[in-house]
């Protein structure tokens, strides 16, 4: 088959649109792997983000078996950084594993949110073995409607 | 002889043990990591079921067959949507192959912060093993 241009800018056109078509498969390509990459250390707890517009989000986690006390929750600006650490299993010469799935250690986790959030008012809950952040969206940064006026 | 040898009939596998029934209602079930330890007296089990408190646990005992059945409400907060997820929410089952040592009637389970903790006493009798002689010709 033999391709013809008459012209030369219907051939920029053309290139144009390959390359768009090829950054989309890029794209895409790029945040499929994002979702389904295997969870290292870096990724613990895996969170669920619960939004509502306006009013701000709320992330769970699932981390269960924490002591409260061993949970640290910072919010600086627009980041929220979850830190802790697990309870090493029992350890005793007198006992003997079978079998260990359940990890532990210590975990940090740091994510960007997607506005500013009123510090003052954020809140966390533990409820069986499920963490609970409130972060409601700080008043200055909520969108700001504009009125029209009829003349 | 060698294509014999490599033949992948002859190879040990490990069982699959695989669900007869299916359920009802429509939920995921999670597999929960445990730990399992042995101590002189006992046999520990300790599970995560996040999301799952004392009354929704149920655990039974049938044939030497113990199974963690515990149910996972989904909590939503309201009015919010879920924009994006890294977990699923779900119930948790495991079975467990208990041997003759346990006793059975003293197992005592508690739950803390979504962690089950399960504790088999192993029973005062030992069982009776039967020692195998070479036979002679």
């Amino acid at each position: 088959m033999i391709y013809r241009r008459t012209s030369s800018p219907s051939l920029w056109e053309e290139m144009d649109k390959l390359q768009r078509e090829m950054n989309r498969m890029f794209d895409s390509a790029f945040t499929n792997r994002l979702i389904d990459r295997p969870i290292n250390s870096h990724d613990f707890p895996a969170m669920n983000v619960w939004t509502k517009a306006d009013a701000g989000q709320v992330i769970t986690a699932e981390i269960p078996g924490m002591n409260v006390d061993d949970l640290d929750i910072k919010v600086v600006g627009e980041t929220l950084t979850i830190s802790g650490s697990r309870q090493a299993p029992v350890d005793d010469e007198n006992i003997r594993y079978h079998r260990q799935e359940r990890g532990y250690g210590s975990f940090t986790r740091t994510i960007q949110l997607p506005f500013a959030i009123e510090v003052d008012k954020v809140e966390a809950n533990y409820e069986k073995g499920v963490l609970k952040i409130w972060l409601p969206r700080a008043e200055s940064d909520k969108p700001r409607k504009i009125t029209v006026k009829a003349i | 002889m060698t294509e014999q040898l490599s033949n992948p009939e002859t190879q040990k596998q490990e069982i699959v043990e695989q669900e007869q029934t299916e359920r009802t209602r429509e939920s995921r079930m999670y597999v929960p990591r445990v730990d399992i330890y042995e101590s002189d007296d006992a046999i520990h089990i300790l599970a995560d079921i996040p999301g799952a408190d004392e009354n929704s646990i149920d655990i039974t005992l049938e044939k030497n067959v113990l199974t963690i059945d515990a149910e996972v409400q989904a909590e939503k907060p309201q009015d919010y949507s879920l924009m994006y997820a890294e977990y699923g929410i779900g119930g948790f089952r495991r079975k467990f192959n208990l041997s003759n040592e346990i006793d059975q009637e003293k197992i005592v389970a508690e739950v803390k912060d979504g962690v089950l903790k399960l504790v088999l006493p192993k029973s005062e009798k030992v069982t009776q093993k039967i020692s195998v002689k070479a036979a002679k010709e």
